[in-house]
């Protein structure tokens, strides 16, 4: 028994070693300082760089945080100190469920019915919003999570003061559960920021440096995908080298968000 | 003098006195303030999810009025033609993610276990950690190392020698070419298996230690407790696990577009390329010029949204009915 189950975990491991590995070693070599700073290089041309998709993605963040951020945090404020039970707020719940398990892809298809085509042409406003509703439900649920594991009797030490609700959610509830909040954001960033299908059908991609945030933009996950279908080896190592950026973006972002978590429940204990 | 300073002091404490009755009263408007502010925001993700279903369902319908049912079972996707039918979709999707459920499956359950109740304590919190540094990556760096690494590798040390001896099979036939329906499984299972994991070791968690102790007590092995005690007790809320995996998969875009050929045909061989329906909504969606066209590529996007909603929603009281369950055998 013992062997199967080791086994099967180490098949498991498999993968991750050598997707890792590969990106580090096909990657690595394509990182220089044109890298990060140029424009792509123009067809049957070397040289070049993405930085106008590494800008792209981090706008796309930005604009993702900007709005889904406050949505996801009060909604979960609500959810759990004004009406932790009720129609309302299992509505609510219900509703999160749902939304964490849509494709994303759906969500570009809405995020182009709702924002897009009204206006008549992709932009990089529309992907961030697409980017925001995958963002909103994970960052409520888990914002929510935090605010369930903080003590009552710090809530109630509170009131006994005098204090009134909304200064002890914002003075004592919040402050005591900020890195458990900050690490529920954080994966929320990491996993929008790998996000590819919603973007292809919002923020399209662009070839240049990215002007007004009502035109097209480029991102780290759209360019690779459009240099790994391409023909040319340069381009090809291209799309290597972005995701050796894109993955230690998303890693560096996952294992910091955590060792926030594991100290804050060490001061707990 | 003296009434004049008394004066003064009535003067100030009246006005420290009005200055705390209007703090309070701005306090208390601030209290209702900020719950019917905290209410919105819980609104707008109310409106949002409303305002989902209505535009795809209202931009689908000039496919369905024209296509009715017959769009879930035609074959075919002619967009020159006009003709649209979403079957080689559906199928794709659904063989690929059956291929990575019942790959994904045992794996997952099997470290679920060996994290549980088997890995020493100096091993368990290492590979875990990596199993969801593996739900970590994202879906497009999947899609490259399958295209890059994958595909090659499956069709040299996979695909040549099963159609080798297997070839005769109708389920094997064709020439292995490594991208195609059996590829996009085994990848969409890798990116399944920490999901699956996750969910498996909540539920495998729950089991009471009780019954686990009582039966080690009259001489059970580990693996009779597994078989007997463990998997039974957990059995729906894996499946519940497993379901909620098999959403994953069937919602999985770029991973699998890039290595599953996208071609709209069914073929009875796994060796085959087919297409699916996220990876046809991405391909063709921002290419799609006419109004059917647009219209039956939102259709394919709404039967997946309503698939995902079924499942999930199974999935979790599945789950649920475990969590119950064991509360009830605490307590007995």
């Amino acid at each position: 028994m013992l062997v199967i189950v080791v086994l099967l975990t180490s098949l498991a491991l498999i993968p991750l070693i050598s997707i890792l590995s590969y990106i580090i070693y096909k990657g690595a070599p394509a990182i220089n300082l044109d890298f990060f700073t140029k424009l792509p290089a123009a067809v049957g041309e070397t040289g070049g760089g993405i930085g106008n998709s590494i800008v792209g993605t981090f706008v796309l963040i930005l604009i993702a945080s900007c709005v889904g951020l406050p949505v996801g945090i009060m909604a979960a404020i609500y959810l759990n100190e004004y009406m932790p039970k009720g129609m309302y707020s299992s509505t609510i719940r219900f509703v999160i469920d749902v939304l964490l398990g849509i494709p994303s892809v759906v969500i570009g298809i809405f995020a182009y019915l709702a924002f897009v085509k009204p206006i008549g042409h992709f932009s990089a406003w529309s992907g961030g919003l697409a980017l925001a509703i995958i963002m909103i439900p994970i960052v409520t649920r888990s914002t929510e999570e935090i605010l369930r594991l903080t003590p009552n009797s710090m809530r109630e030490g509170s009131y006994a003061l005098g204090i009134s609700k909304w200064r002890t959610i914002l003075h004592i509830v919040l402050p005591y559960s900020i890195k458990g909040i900050v690490t529920g954001i954080m994966l929320g960033i990491a996993r929008v920021a790998g996000e590819t299908a919603p973007l292809l059908l919002t923020a399209f991609g662009n070839h240049f440096w990215n002007t007004s945030i009502s035109e097209p933009i480029a991102s780290l996950p759209a360019q690779i995908f459009e240099y790994a279908k391409s023909p040319f080896d340069d381009w090809i190592q291209k799309a290597w080298g972005a995701a050796f950026v894109l993955i230690m973006l998303v890693l560096l972002i996952n294992i910091a968000a955590r060792s926030l978590t594991r100290s804050r429940l060490k001061n707990v204990d | 003098m003296n009434s004049h300073a008394q004066l003064q002091t009535e003067v100030q404490q009246n006005a420290s006195l009005q200055q705390k009755i209007y703090q309070k009263r701005r306090f208390r408007w601030m209290d209702h303030g900020f719950k019917w502010l905290t209410f919105s925001f819980g609104c707008i993700i109310l409106i949002m999810f409303v305002w989902i279903i209505l535009e795809l369902t209202n931009e689908s319908k000039q496919s369905i009025s024209k296509f009715g049912l017959g769009f879930i079972f035609s074959q075919d996707w002619n967009p020159v033609k006009g003709e649209f039918g979403a079957l080689p979709f559906i199928y794709g999707t659904i063989v690929s993610s059956l291929i990575a459920i019942i790959i994904a499956a045992p794996i997952s359950i099997g470290i679920a276990l060996f994290l549980n109740e088997m890995a020493p304590k100096w091993l368990k919190q290492p590979v875990a950690f990596m199993i969801e540094l593996l739900a970590a990556i994202p879906s497009i760096l999947y899609g490259l190392w399958g295209l890059f690494v994958m595909v090659p590798f499956i069709r040299d040390w996979l695909q040549k020698p099963i159609s080798k001896y297997l070839g005769g099979f109708p389920l094997f036939s064709g020439a292995p070419i490594g991208l195609g329906m059996l590829t996009a499984g085994i990848l969409l299972a890798i990116m399944i298996i920490p999901i699956i994991t996750a969910l498996a070791r909540d539920v495998i968690r729950v089991v009471p230690t009780l019954q686990k102790e009582g039966y080690l007590a009259l001489g059970a092995t580990k693996w009779e407790v597994i078989w007997k005690i463990i998997l039974p007790f957990a059995r729906p809320g894996i499946l519940g696990a497993c379901i909620l995996g098999l959403g994953r998969a069937l919602g999985e875009t770029m991973a699998v577009t890039m290595v599953i050929g996208n071609r709209a045909e069914i073929k009875a061989s796994l060796f085959a390329p087919g297409h699916s329906m996220a990876a046809v909504i991405a391909n063709e969606f921002t290419e799609a010029t006419d109004d059917i066209y647009l219209s039956s590529l939102i259709e394919i996007g709404l039967l997946l949204f309503l698939v995902t909603f079924v499942l999930n929603a199974g999935a979790r009281f599945l789950i649920w009915t475990v969590a119950k369950g064991s509360k009830g055998g605490v307590k007995g």
